[in-house]
């Protein structure tokens, strides 16, 4: 809400300007609210304590390196291996990311044509279904012998598992709009083409977004599975082959090292979703506004 | 004694004419039996009734949402002859103010415009100028989200009013509100209604604000609804705070509440 109120006077209603909410002005430190500080500082704390108390464990006592590794290891581990684990985490990311714009493009397609046509919904839905309640893990092999390319098998599973929360949060989004908005644009007689353009798709949006966060994730775990199943050698082999290679070869830190790199990717990815989501929403959406009470 | 535009247009060819109306929804239930009613052209009626006695059903089939299950609801006076769901000259203010959310107030008065593409820069023209009319100026920026039950109100009122409509059809419009802003707008609303002479057809289940509003009041029955009687409110504009404390207010008052009454006793 803009703080500076309007130069025109505004007649009474009884509830008009005077009684909007007024935005408290918190001190901030660092350009961040003060109160928000305890949401970083506590689990970077927690973090901190169970790391040490980790450190502590392995060298109290003197647990060998290829049973666990301290975190200390771990990370003289990664930066050693940066060179080979960043170039596999490349690989890894860029089928992340395809899989999560195939996943949006095909499942937002679709969410639009099966709300367009209750015949195309009724006829594809189960099949949506049924691919995301089968485990990936049972039928990549198979994904892998069909599609001949390991690349694309690999994008193809990530996709599969990322596709279906974007499209059923934004059928359900599709749906949600207001039932007298819908009878507004009619009386105004919007085409079919205006009723989605002005009214459903912008309805759909925080479902949508909703979706994505799920999907981010979902598309980094299906890359990852895939990649166990497919286990690809060479220089184009993503972060799992590194941790089956280092397994065989009892190279535990490094094992760490590359789960270290997922997980960290994994929370960047849901970090990056949530800004798009919170910065698309903050204007006008309930999940994005600030409340006093 | 009425001083009102619309004074003499009883008798001229009413804008809108309904004739033996029905309607029977699927499961049964008759929301709206053998309904006579003209609306003339310039006229601000009431329809009043206990819920369930079929004003809203019956102001939605008049706006075109859903037709008749038997009877025909005219045009004679707009110029566009037939019936049908052909979209009407009209505006339509819902009980709640079902705006865009995602849209901000001057955005939502466009919305009508937009539809029928008017060029943009027009647009916003207009809908500027709405409104400012409806008393919002200086909120074309500001989010549904962030104004109040009244001004959400207004700007659903602009909005229906952005295409200078020759009909504004209300459901309810004020029933959400607290009593200190139901009379402002109920005020704000005949203002508007004298400067831009629409006919406004405004749906209540209030004695006391149809008799303050109208110049007509349509008694309805519920089970099955039905119209039990058609007063006049003989009482001159413009109308104020001094007419709401008027002998002649509780008079008429008085009168519309016996009918209510009556009708829902029938």
């Amino acid at each position: 809400m803009s703080s500076s109120s309007p130069a025109t006077v505004v007649p009474h209603d009884g509830t008009d300007a005077e009684a909007r909410p007024l935005a408290v002005a918190e001190p901030s430190f660092l350009g961040l609210p003060v109160s928000f500080w305890p949401r970083i500082l506590a689990p970077i704390a927690v973090g901190i304590l169970v790391l040490g108390l980790w450190e502590f464990a392995v060298r109290w006592n003197e647990v060998p390196s290829y049973v666990l590794p301290g975190p200390l290891l771990v990370g003289q581990t990664l930066i050693a291996d940066w060179g080979t684990l960043s170039t596999s985490l490349w690989v890894t990311l860029r089928i992340t990311f395809m899989a999560l714009a195939a996943a949006v493009i095909v499942g937002v397609t679709l969410a639009v044509l099966f709300t367009q046509s209750k015949w195309l919904e009724m006829a594809l839905l189960p099949y949506a279904v049924i691919l995301q309640v089968t485990p990936i893990v049972a039928i990549a092999p198979l994904i892998i012998i069909w599609a001949g390319d390991i690349n694309l098998s690999l994008l193809i599973c990530a996709w599969i598992v990322a596709f279906f929360p974007i499209l059923s949060n934004t059928i359900l989004g599709l749906n949600s709009a207001d039932h007298n908005l819908i009878n507004f644009f009619q009386l105004h007689g919007a085409t079919r083409w205006q009723t989605l353009r002005y009214l459903k798709l912008p309805a759909a949006l925080p479902y949508f977004l909703a979706g994505l966060k799920i999907s981010g994730g979902l598309a980094l775990i299906g890359a990852v599975v895939a990649e166990f199943v497919a286990g690809t050698g060479g220089s184009e082999s993503g972060l799992a082959y590194r941790i089956l290679e280092a397994g065989y070869q009892l190279k535990i830190p490094r094992v760490f090292a590359a789960l270290l790199m997922i997980s960290l990717s994994g929370i960047a990815i849901f970090l990056a979703t949530s800004l798009i989501s919170h910065l698309l929403l903050r204007r006008w959406h309930e999940s994005a506004l600030k409340r006093e009470n | 004694m009425s001083t009102s535009p619309a004074a003499d247009n009883r008798s001229g060819t009413p804008l809108v004419s309904i004739r033996r109306v029905s309607k029977q929804f699927a499961n049964g239930t008759i929301a709206v039996r053998d309904v006579d009613l003209d609306l003339g052209a310039g006229e601000f009626v009431s329809l009043l009734g206990p819920s369930g006695c079929g004003k809203s059903t019956l102001l939605r089939m008049i706006a075109g949402l859903g037709s008749p299950s038997t009877g025909t609801i005219d045009w004679p006076g707009s110029g566009q002859e037939g019936q049908g769901k052909a979209e009407r000259d009209l505006g339509f203010v819902f009980q709640d103010p079902t705006l865009m959310p995602w849209a901000n107030a001057l955005s939502n008065v466009m919305l009508p415009l937009v539809l029928k593409h008017v060029p943009r820069r027009e647009a916003e023209g207009r809908a500027a100028e709405m409104l400012a009319l409806v008393g919002l100026k200086g909120f074309e920026t500001s989010y549904p989200r962030e104004l109040s039950g009244g001004m959400k109100m207004r700007v659903s009122i602009a909005r229906a009013l952005v295409m200078r409509p020759k009909i504004l059809l209300m459901d309810e419009p004020f029933a959400a509100l607290d009593e200190i802003t139901r009379h402002r707008l109920n005020d704000d609303l005949l203002n508007l209604w004298w400067r831009e002479r629409f006919t406004a057809v405004f749906v209540t289940h209030s004695v006391f604000e149809s008799v303050y509003l109208s110049q007509r009041i349509v008694v309805m029955a519920a089970r099955p609804g039905r119209v039990m009687a058609d007063l006049d409110v003989s009482a001159p504009y413009p109308r104020d705070e001094l007419f709401r404390t008027s002998p002649e207010y509780a008079h008429l008052c008085r009168l519309a509440s016996g009918k209510l009454k009556e009708a829902i006793g029938a």
